[in-house]
Formats: C-alpha cells, sequence, structure tokens
C-alpha cells in the first residue's frame, strides 16, 4: 500500500516536470510515511467511556495484545499523545474476546485532566502492558492454598477499581471473598453494582457518613472483627495513606496483608528505578517486583514522601488543601511522613 | 592550504560556553572539503588494522578511499555493507579504542579521524536522500527481533538485507532504544539522526511494533508457537539501574541516570513536554561512564553545578576521552579518586549533602584496573541537592524468567556464544547489553551482526 502511494507522488511529480517540486514532494511523502509508519500498528482507540463520579472516570481501549496475557494485579501505562506522560493505571477489567481493557482514573494531574476530555472513538497513542507480576491470589497454581483462606479486600476511593477484577477472578474460580469499599462520601462512591455481583459479602463505608457504615475502611474492618468475623488474608488497594493505616491495623489484628503500590514511574519495564522503594531491608522497584507486596514491610513514610518528589511548592499546596482533614504528609511541607 | 598529514583536520563545535546552555548538538561535523582534506591523510594499507578494530569490519580505507575522491554516495554504499547505523556510530563509538586506536598514522601524529568521517558520510547520504537499497528476494522466513536498540537494528537490518520477514518488539513507545532514552540529543541529535536511521531499516522491509513488552504482553514461545515465528531475537539491554547501598539512597533527589536521562531524552523534559524533571541547582554525578558524562552535562544544560564523583584516577574513566574533554570545557567539576559513603538529607527528607572519603589505588583487581583503596580519615561533606547515580545495570529477569528452556549466567545475564549468538534454547539467540551487561552502542551491533550471521547459518 505504501509504496503503491509512492509511486503515484513519482507520477504527479513527473508531470509537474519540475525536479524541485518533485524533490519537496518527495521529502513531505517521507517524513508523513515516517510518521504514518512508526504508528503503523498503534492507535488504541476508547470504545467506551463513563462519568462514574465528579472527577473518576472509566474507560473501554482497544488494546488486543495486552487483553490477550492480562491477569487481575497487573497494569498498563497509558500516553495520551507526543508530548504526554507515561501514565501507571491498573487493569480494572479486560475482556479477552473484544481485545479490550477497562481503566479507571481520576483527573488530578494536567496528563489525566487532558485524559478526562477524550471521547469514545478517540485513541491513545500508546498502551503498554501488561506490566507487573499478577496478584499472587489469582494464579492458577495457587488456587487450592488460596481457597483455605479467609479473604477480606479494603478499596480506597479509586482503589475499587482494581480491587474488581481480583474479586471477579476468584468468584469465578470458587473463592470466597469479603470487600469493604471505603469513600468519603456517598457521591464519590462507585462500582458497587458491579462488586456486589461478585463479592460473597459486600460492606461500604463512608467517612461522612452519607452511606453504609459511617467511618473509614479501617473502622469497618474493626467493626467487622468486633462483631466475630475473622480474616487471615487482606488486599489493601487505595491511596497510599489509607493502605498504610491498614496496614497499621492488620498488623496489629495479625491479618497477613498485601498492599498495590502506585509510585511514580517512568518506563515500568524496569530501566529507570523511578519506581524504587523500601521493603524490609530491600529495595524493590514495583513496576518489576510488584505491584503487590506485603504490607507489613513497606516502607510507607518514604514511600509517600517520594510519590510527592515533582510536586512543584504550588502542587503540595493543593494536595495538602485537597486532602483536607485527611492530609497525613505527602507535601513535604507538613512532616506528616515521619 | 596546505595539510600537515601528521595532524587532522579539526573538526568545528559549538563554543562550551555556548553549548552548556543547550540541547543542541556540540560537533558541528566536517564540510565536504574538510572531510576529503581528512580522507586524503589515509595511506590505504593494504593489511588495514583499523578493520580489526571494528566491532562490524566496515572496510573503513575502502570508504575513506571514496570520500577522497568526493564520490561520497559510494562511501556510503561501501559503509552500509557492514554497519545499518552509520550516523550514530560515527558520533558515540569510542573510536579512540577501536578503529582510529588501531590507525597506522596514529603511529606518528594524529589518527585518521575515521568516526568524524563515517559520520560526514551518513549525514551526507541523509541530507541527499540516499537510502540503503531493500532487499526484494523474500526467502519467506519469519524472524521476531526483541528490542529497537543497537543491536536490534542491526540484526534486524541483517536479516531484511538477506530477504528475512523481521518484525521487531520494543517495548518503549518509540523505537531506538538507549539510542533515544540514553544518549542525549547533544551528542545524538533524536529526529535528524537517529529516527532517520531507524526509518533506514524499516527501508529495508523490516516492521517495528512499539509497546510489545516481551515476556509480559506475549512470550517467547507464544511467539514461536502462536505468531509462527521460525526464530527469535533478544536485544532487549541492559536493565535495572544499581545502587551503592549507602544511607540515604532513597531521598527526595537521587535517582538513577537512566530515570534523569529517560525523562530528559525519551520523555523530552528539557523541551516542556508534560513529563517534569528535577532541576537541581548542585549536582552530584556518581560514576565515571559515558553515562555518568551524558547526566553530568544534562544537568549542567538544565542549570546545575555539577561535580562527578569517581572512585579511580582520570586514566580509569571508563567514558570515551571526547565526553571527557567536552564535559570539562563546558565545565563539569571532576573529584577523582573519591567515593560517596553516605547522602546527608533535610528534615523533609531532601537530599542536602553528600559525604565523600578520598581514595588511593592500590593492586590490580580481576579487570586489570587498579583497585581503589579508602584513605581513612579523608571523609568530607559538599553541599548538594541532587545525586545521580551512574553505577551501571544489573540484567532485567522479564524475558529470562518467561521463557522455558533459556539459561543465564549467574549475574543474570543470558548465555550466547560470541560467533552465533545461540543461546541454548533452539532458535533462540541474544546479544547486546542483555548478554555481557551494560557496554558500549558499537559492541551491541557487532553482536546483533553475529546473531544476523548465526541466524541465517541456520535456516541454510
Amino acid at each position: 500500500m505504501r509504496r503503491k502511494n509512492k509511486s503515484n507522488v513519482r507520477v504527479l511529480g513527473a508531470k509537474a516536470q519540475d525536479k524541485k517540486y518533485n524533490e519537496r514532494v518527495e521529502k513531505v511523502y517521507d517524513r508523513l510515511c515516517s510518521i504514518i509508519s512508526s504508528k503503523e500498528v498503534a492507535m488504541y482507540k476508547i470504545v467506551r467511556k463513563e462519568k462514574l463520579s465528579d472527577k473518576i472516570y472509566l474507560m473501554d481501549v482497544e488494546a488486543p495484545r495486552v487483553a490477550h496475557s492480562c491477569l487481575p494485579g497487573q497494569f498498563v501505562i497509558v500516553k495520551i499523545d507526543d508530548v504526554g506522560e507515561r501514565i501507571p493505571l491498573t487493569i480494572c477489567d479486560y475482556d479477552r474476546e473484544k481485545g479490550t481493557i477497562t481503566i479507571v482514573f481520576q483527573s488530578v494531574g494536567a496528563s489525566t485532566t487532558r485524559m478526562a476530555d477524550l471521547e469514545v472513538g478517540d485513541s491513545f497513542m500508546d498502551f503498554v502492558g501488561p506490566l507487573g507480576n499478577p496478584s499472587d491470589l489469582c494464579v492458577e497454581e495457587n488456587l487450592d492454598e488460596v481457597k483455605k483462606k479467609k479473604i477480606v479486600f479494603i478499596a480506597g476511593g479509586v482503589g475499587t477499581a482494581p480491587v474488581y477484577p481480583q474479586v471477579k477472578w476468584l468468584k469465578e474460580h470458587g473463592v470466597d471473598t469479603t470487600v469493604i469499599i471505603g469513600a468519603r462520601s456517598k457521591d464519590i462512591l462507585f462500582y458497587e453494582d458491579e462488586m456486589r455481583e461478585v463479592a460473597t459479602e459486600l460492606y461500604v463505608a463512608t467517612d461522612d457518613g452519607t452511606y453504609g457504615f459511617h467511618g473509614n475502611g479501617c473502622q469497618q474492618l474493626q467493626a467487622l472483627v468486633d462483631d466475630g468475623k475473622s480474616f487471615d488474608h487482606c488486599v489493601a488497594i487505595g491511596p497510599m495513606i489509607m493502605m498504610k493505616f491498614v496496614c497499621l491495623l492488620t498488623k496489629e489484628l495479625g491479618i497477613h496483608t498485601i498492599v498495590s503500590m502506585n509510585p511514580i514511574m517512568v518506563d515500568g519495564t524496569g530501566m529507570c528505578g523511578a519506581c524504587r522503594l523500601m521493603v524490609g531491608d530491600e529495595v524493590k522497584f514495583a513496576c518489576v517486583d510488584g505491584p503487590e507486596f506485603d504490607g507489613h514491610l513497606v516502607d510507607f513514610p518514604q514511600a509517600m514522601a517520594r510519590s510527592a518528589q515533582y510536586k512543584t511548592e504550588e502542587g503540595r499546596k493543593m494536595l495538602a488543601l485537597q486532602e483536607g482533614d485527611t492530609h497525613h504528609g505527602g507535601c513535604g511541607n507538613c512532616g506528616g511522613e515521619k | 592550504m596546505a595539510v600537515d598529514v601528521l595532524k587532522k583536520v579539526p573538526i568545528s563545535e559549538q563554543d562550551p560556553k555556548v553549548r552548556a546552555t543547550n540541547f543542541d548538538e556540540v560537533c558541528l561535523g566536517y564540510s565536504k572539503e574538510e572531510a576529503m582534506d581528512e580522507a586524503a591523510r589515509c595511506i590505504n594499507c593494504k593489511n588495514a588494522k583499523c578493520i580489526t578494530g571494528c566491532p562490524v569490519s566496515i572496510n573503513i580505507p575502502g570508504f575513506i578511499e571514496q570520500v577522497k575522491d568526493g564520490n561520497f554516495e559510494k562511501a556510503y554504499e561501501v559503509i552500509s555493507e557492514s554497519s545499518a547505523l552509520p550516523a550514530v556510530c560515527g558520533r558515540v563509538c569510542p573510536q579512540e579504542s577501536q578503529c582510529e586506536g588501531k590507525c597506522i598514522r596514529g603511529i606518528k601524529g594524529d589518527p585518521i579521524s575515521i568516526g568524524k568521517l563515517e559520520r560526514f558520510v551518513a549525514d551526507y547520504a541523509c541530507n541527499n536522500g540516499i537510502k540503503p537499497k531493500a532487499n526484494l528476494n523474500k526467502n519467506g522466513h519469519k524472524v521476531a527481533v526483541i528490542g529497537s536498540g543497537p543491536a536490534g537494528l542491526t540484526c534486524a537490518g541483517d536479516l531484511a538485507k538477506a530477504g528475512f520477514d523481521v518484525t521487531i518488539f520494543e517495548a518503549l513507545h518509540e523505537a531506538g532504544g538507549v539510542l533515544v532514552y540514553g544518549i542525549p540529543e547533544f551528542r545524538l541529535p533524536k529526529e535528524d539522526v537517529v529516527a532517520k536511521e531507524v526509518e533506514n531499516v524499516k527501508n529495508l522491509g523490516v516492521k517495528i511494533e512499539t509497546n510489545v513488552i516481551v515476556g509480559k504482553s506475549i512470550t517467547i514461545d507464544e511467539l514461536i508457537e502462536e505468531e509462527n515465528f521460525e526464530a527469535v531475537f533478544i536485544g532487549s539491554g541492559a536493565g535495572l539501574p544499581r545502587f551503592m547501598g549507602i544511607p540515604g539512597e532513597q531521598a527526595m533527589g537521587v535517582f538513577s541516570a537512566n530515570e534523569f536521562l529517560t525523562r530528559n531524552n525519551l520523555m523530552k523534559a528539557f523541551k516542556d513536554y508534560d513529563t517534569p524533571i528535577w532541576h537541581g541547582k548542585k549536582v552530584v554525578v556518581v560514576g565515571g561512564g559515558n553515562v555518568a558524562m551524558d547526566a553530568a552535562r544534562t544537568a549542567l544544560r538544565l542549570g546545575a553545578d555539577v561535580h562527578v564523583v569517581y572512585r579511580r584516577s582520570e586514566k580509569e574513566l571508563p567514558a570515551r576521552v571526547e565526553e571527557v574533554h567536552h564535559a570539562k570545557e563546558e565545565g563539569v567539576v571532576f573529584d577523582l579518586l573519591q567515593n560517596p559513603t553516605e547522602i546527608l538529607t533535610n528534615d523533609d527528607g531532601y537530599v542536602s549533602g553528600i559525604r565523600i572519603i578520598k581514595m588511593e589505588l592500590g593492586e590490580p583487581d580481576e579487570s586489570g584496573r587498579r583497585r581503589p583503596v579508602e584513605i581513612p580519615g579523608s571523609e568530607y561533606e559538599i553541599e548538594a541537592d541532587t545525586v545521580i547515580m551512574s553505577l551501571g545495570t544489573s540484567p532485567n529477569p522479564l524475558i529470562s524468567s518467561t521463557t522455558k528452556g533459556l539459561d543465564v549466567n549467574k549475574r543474570g545475564c543470558i548465555i550466547a556464544t560470541e560467533d552465533t549468538g545461540a543461546t541454548s534454547k533452539d532458535g533462540v539467540y541474544a546479544g547486546g547489553d542483555a548478554v555481557t551487561g551494560a557496554a558500549t552502542v558499537i559492541l551491541a551491533m557487532g553482536a546483533g551482526k553475529q546473531a544476523a550471521k548465526g541466524i541465517i547459518e541456520h535456516f541454510k
């Protein structure tokens, strides 16, 4: 096809009988070719978009290679266009037949705000994955062991999305789960119905008491334990601050806890080391060693501080403001990390 | 103008003071006349030692002969027989230890500027629309190449020339590997040089699929069983950055050179793209290789005072002589025979300084270089807000851990024979940093070339 076009251009040029003109046309053509061919296979089309709450969006994106091989717990990196950042997002669902991946994101920074402006029919320029390791719970070989566990998931905010595929996978494989969704308020709650369908038991907690249990995910877990429920495996996914507090509680309660870390990343393939964090005494790379780690070994204060590393002075102030009473560090100013 | 045959024709460069503030290319290259003058110094040795010094065995006297006579297109053809990336090699090869290091002219005077001539020929070809010719006689065999860096591009180019149907799988969003994410714009322009060389490889018939991470998106076994590739070449590059393991290394303001350079080069942070980069004022780069020089000179251009801390002496600096020379000219300070022992932080966890100990050279170690030994009691502190660790890399386990029957050595590098690139797995070949650990562009190209030969042989 490309060759054919090229000969057309040549004919045009020959007709013009103008060598210079011909050369110029060829140059432009070559440049176009290089742009087109560099994107020969690429372009990842958005086939569904939903606004889940004020700033939280869901998208189904065509990415057959990723959909072919991904498992719950893994992530993708998306890039809108030439100038965009590489943004890591945990996979929220996948359809192997349609070749689509579901992502959920919150528009907080410049890049995610631009992402929110994309509509059905638009495309991401780049969409790569699956990256990282699947959740240990969602691997066929571990199934016998996993079935013996009493598992509780605690999802915080946007973390509800990556919890969903794990719970769904476990249901499909006959494993019971208890799920707690924690949200600041009823109006930013999402995926409740979807989660109810796959979780054996679902509890919803809101910080302001506008819906379900009045309190956060930690307090809900404590309440369940107080009521005599027992768990021996916890998966917490959400903002780092929330995962940190879940880990403090589950350590007390003696529940083994896995967290999904979402540090700053650039390439996501184990090349840059931006995503390194301390787990126990070891330096780990979230992109190749994680993103899931033993939450009781993660150095959260350090991870949170590192996440704020590229925020401008202004950005950090904004963070403190947005988080209000729930702000516990990460701004680099208040010292709340320590 | 009378040419002193013992002296090389000087090359024009951007003024150090000016270039320290921009990302434009440092070296401006030869003009036609300068190139012909320089080529005329070549004595066209019958037993050309320079060729033996070249990892891809370019017929050096052959192309220089053509340059001397002004047949630049012909010169390009000679180079293209052996190299798929002449515009890159002319800029980044360590010529002083390869071709130019073996040049007979170099015994009494300056060796021929082979690298600069190669660059001139490649740039001439590019500016005049001269392209390598595609082989239209396809042999029908499908080969997958993993990674579009120097090893992958070379292997793919050679295979395409031999009639193979080649697809390169690249994990990042842009083809070129280290040429794109690692080596900075001022040393290797991305749009004018790298993109065009990649385009040339594509013109040979090679397909490049970006955003495919082999080992995750698809495994080597799946490429062979499901996508019908008959052979696979692994040129996936070096991998995870190393750190020193000293206190304070996780502080804010400590980066691997890979991160710093990737943000700047691949993500084009210096051009005000969306990806941010840390603008330090006092930057310490730890290490003495080419990557360290690149990181130092990048930080300098972003407005910092830069010190390079290296534990051995100047003689042992692994970087190319030209890079060290350029870095010094631009104002990078070299703190040699010194080594960091701790990174100091302020109350908020940001880098505030670095503690350094002085070293002296002791007995030679297994690498043949004299081992640096700490001088007790010589520690001192300097102020810094950024530390960039440039200490090499350790292999990325993504491919080796997902490919059955692919053996790695105790360091985690893929085991491959030197002459054919064959690994322990049938039909799977490897070369470049994935095999040797971090090395140079040209050595990776040499390995890609050997593997292409191995694969061609395999199908005979």
